[in-house]
């Protein structure tokens, strides 16, 4: 019983407004958006910061909910499980997520992510561009449009981690911060 | 050839494209998981529409959010739109954006910079 407070507390100090540990759904998706809308209303925020971080959670989630990869856990039975947290310090938001990857996926991941880093705002947007227009769709979404909007819009460098569970399996941690300072 | 009429949800826009004055508007949020899915029918009525255009097509497009996994059908319909304008229909795009949103205008101005139709950005007040 005690870890639940321990649980507590850790969230209470990072300043914690929704967390989530499961299955990501498209519903649960919709249900999480609609929350944090009400959430930064009752803050009331203003429009341009709530646009904001509204626009880089869609991306994070729907990450989450194209991308994981599925791996088996200690029952090996499939699972498609992730975390996600969202705090809030003063001005600054701060989106978290976790997600297993398989250890063949992380190379490519990576040197995305890497090349998305390694750009300013201009070469961001004509980056953007360029992806947007090279005709290839992927069925899971933007086709690698994702980490460049993110990007594009928070101003900042994505903060990721990739720890190694196995020699099969990684667990990928994305630590995105949004204000409206840049 | 029937009009063509979508009502919006959370994560979808509304859209109508009326074939009797060629006016298509879209408007709302488009953060859906599958977006070709969405788009596809659109893309499909404006392939008809290309045969038998109006002599001026105008599109509104009013957005309040849209996802990465919108922003290439979005180019596609666009791209449509490009072919439609080729083809002799004058086509203007109106894309809005509310006054604080340099995102929305900033997304507005990728598209013009890629596609060769007339736009015009439209400030919305909140």
């Amino acid at each position: 019983m005690k870890e639940v407070f321990e649980i507590y507390e850790k969230m209470e100090r990072n300043n914690i407004l929704l967390s989530f540990k499961g299955e990501v759904t498209s519903d649960l998706l919709t249900s999480i958006l609609q929350i944090m809308e009400n959430k930064m209303a009752d803050l009331q925020e203003e429009p341009k910061m709530k646009k904001k971080v509204y626009n880089v959670l869609v991306e994070c989630l729907q990450n989450l909910y194209h991308h994981m990869d599925e791996v088996p856990d200690a029952r090996e039975q499939k699972l498609k499980s992730a975390i996600f947290m969202i705090g809030k310090l003063d001005s600054l938001y701060t989106i978290f997520t976790g997600n297993y990857i398989l250890n063949e996926n992380i190379t490519g991941l990576k040197g995305r992510l890497d090349k998305v880093n390694s750009l300013n705002k201009e070469e961001l947007k004509h980056y953007y561009k360029e992806v947007l227009n090279n005709g290839e769709m992927s069925l899971k979404g933007g086709g690698g449009l994702g980490m460049i909007d993110i990007a594009r819009k928070t101003g900042e460098k994505i903060e990721y981690n990739f720890l190694e569970i196995n020699d099969k399996i990684s667990f990928f941690t994305l630590n995105i911060k949004v204000t409206t300072q840049n | 050839m029937d009009n063509y009429k979508i009502e919006g949800s959370p994560k979808t826009p509304s859209i109508t494209f009326d074939l009797g004055t060629g006016v298509l508007e879209i408007k709302g949020r488009s953060i859906p998981e599958n977006s070709i899915e969405f788009y596809k029918p659109l893309v499909d009525s404006l392939d008809k529409y290309s045969s038998s255009s109006k002599p001026a097509t105008t599109v509104n497009v009013q957005l309040e959010y849209f996802n990465t996994s919108s922003s290439k059908c979005i180019l596609d319909v666009f791209k449509k739109l490009e072919s439609i304008h080729k083809g002799g229909s004058a086509v203007t795009i109106n894309w809005h954006y509310e006054e604080d949103d340099e995102d929305m205008l900033e997304a507005g101005e990728d598209y013009q910079a890629i596609i060769n139709v007339p736009f015009k950005m439209v400030m919305v007040n909140e």
